[in-house]
């Protein structure tokens, strides 16, 4: 099984790296990156506004890519099925064809200008390490969530309007909601249900994270210091790191058993 | 042989197939025939696990498929409409086929290769092939590691005439060499020409199986497409 994972992983990437949308995600966070610095902001500036392009990007790329790939390949993957070849080894083969090839155009396009300015400045780039690290985890999560829908949607056209609906839900209309009941309820101490809301949605998580790891909290007020206590404790990692995981794993869980029995 | 019992489909509320019960023998070649939308593709996707049956078992060799995937060692498929991944090339695409069957094949066959004249297309890519030649690529990846059971789907439809006579003249041959083929066509003198048996199908139901003659015997007519033509008409009364 583990060979065959292997085999169809090659393949695909072999086939994703022709794919001139990689080189342009790569293009555009290498561009980016380097412009920031360029225009005089510092590490920690550059990866201020980083962060905000990291989480909003990053979901909206993959997540788009990622069906768009997987309605193109259903030939494809046709083709495999008729091999003698198990469903979960295609599944699995497919998943990190795809969101690797991701990750290193990701990693690579934002990670040259980083080590440049350290080799330019000498500077330290600590801020870039989580950068990179949520950059992945929401690589992995929004891969995974894009595989679900294709599954789930033959159509592509639903599928796709689907991707977009849900990432505008994550990165946009979540916090509208959220910032509602804060609004609704503002007599009430509201700071931990709102930790609680941040679990599910990975955009948001990630976003505390970084902020947390930036140390900026502060300009969050005393949500701000609730939010340090929790998730700057060790509970809190755990907790929000697992919040995190499982983002990647419940995904991928229910597009597995879905694949299995799916008509091809 | 193949054994199709109390097999059922459904699409939503399509009704596809309507608990069938076949047997498809060896060494002989068997076509599928009836109108578009009657079942015929979904019965050869059935076989190769690509879609799940509501209801019923196949059993290939006596052995029920279940989720044993090893079977499909013996199966070579030609889809009706086969789409590669479009930038790999001609030549990446028959390497990955063999690099995933490795150590589950003994003898490649590469035949129709050779008379498809496939080598001069081998470093194009796929999204640079015409319909026809990408067809060829689909037929010689069924036939390729000597299969014993070839599932062929509207194996000439997008074929030149060439093209089309050099196929079935391999598919005779593999038949000649014992193999077991089942094919879903159209074209009825192609299913005269080279079906041993024939399974008449229509809206999810068998109206016939049995030989290619005993159906022109049965309708007493000249022959097949007539035959079936009949049939058809008689079924709609």
């Amino acid at each position: 099984m583990k060979r065959d994972i292997i085999k169809i992983f090659k393949y695909e990437v072999l086939n994703i790296l022709h794919s001139k949308w990689l080189i342009l995600y790569a293009l555009f966070f290498l561009l980016l990156t380097e412009g920031l610095f360029r225009l005089g902001g510092g590490v920690t500036k550059t990866s201020m506004s980083m962060m905000n392009v990291v989480i909003i990007v990053v979901p909206l790329f993959c997540i788009i890519l990622g069906a768009m790939y997987l309605y193109n390949s259903k030939e494809f993957i046709q083709l495999l099925l008729t091999q003698p070849i198990q469903r979960s080894s295609l599944f699995w083969g497919i998943y990190f064809g795809l969101s690797i090839p991701l990750v290193i155009s990701f990693s690579v396009g934002m990670g040259i200008p980083y080590l440049l300015h350290a080799f330019r400045s000498g500077q330290s780039i600590s801020s870039f390490w989580p950068l990179l690290g949520n950059g992945i985890l929401l690589t992995f999560i929004f891969v995974g969530i894009s595989y679900l829908i294709a599954i789930l949607f033959d159509d592509r056209i639903r599928g796709l309007a689907m991707v977009i609906g849900l990432w505008l839900f994550f990165a946009v209309i979540y916090d509208g909601l959220v910032l509602f009941l804060i609004y609704t309820f503002s007599d009430y101490p509201l700071e931990k249900p709102i930790i609680g809301f941040t679990i599910f949605n990975p955009i948001d998580l990630a976003r505390i994270l970084l902020l947390l790891k930036f140390d900026i909290s502060a300009l969050m007020s005393y949500t701000g210091a609730v939010f340090e206590q929790f998730f700057g404790s060790s509970l809190g990692i755990v907790l929000s790191f697992s919040a995190l995981g499982l983002w990647v794993l419940i995904p991928l869980v229910l597009a597995l058993h879905k694949f299995k029995y799916k008509d091809f | 042989m193949i054994q199709l019992s109390d097999l059922s489909k459904r699409y939503g509320k399509l009704q596809v197939l309507n608990s069938i019960n076949l047997s498809i023998d060896s060494g002989k070649i068997t076509a599928i025939v009836g109108p578009n939308g009657a079942g015929k593709t979904t019965i050869l996707k059935l076989i190769l696990d690509l879609i799940k049956a509501n209801n019923g078992n196949i059993r290939i060799d006596e052995k029920s498929i279940g989720n044993d995937f090893k079977y499909r060692q013996n199966i070579g498929y030609m889809a009706q409409i086969a789409r590669f991944p479009e930038n790999l090339t001609v030549k990446k695409i028959l390497t990955m086929i063999k690099d995933l069957r490795e150590g589950r094949y003994e003898t490649l066959d590469e035949e129709l290769i050779h008379k498809f004249d496939l080598k001069s297309e081998f470093d194009k890519q796929v999204k640079n092939l015409s319909g026809g030649n990408t067809q060829k690529v689909n037929a010689s990846i069924a036939f390729l590691f000597s299969p014993e059971y070839l599932i062929l789907d509207e194996p000439t439809a997008s074929l030149d005439p060439i093209a089309s006579s050099i196929l079935k003249d391999k598919i005779k041959k593999e038949k000649e060499a014992g193999k077991t083929i089942i094919l879903s066509s159209h074209i009825m003198a192609e299913v005269e020409e080279l079906a041993d048996e024939v399974i008449f199908l229509l809206e999810g139901n068998i109206y016939y199986q049995g030989s290619t003659k005993g159906l022109i015997e049965v309708t007493g007519e000249e022959n097949l497409e007539r035959s079936i033509a009949r049939m058809m008409r008689g079924v709609e009364q």
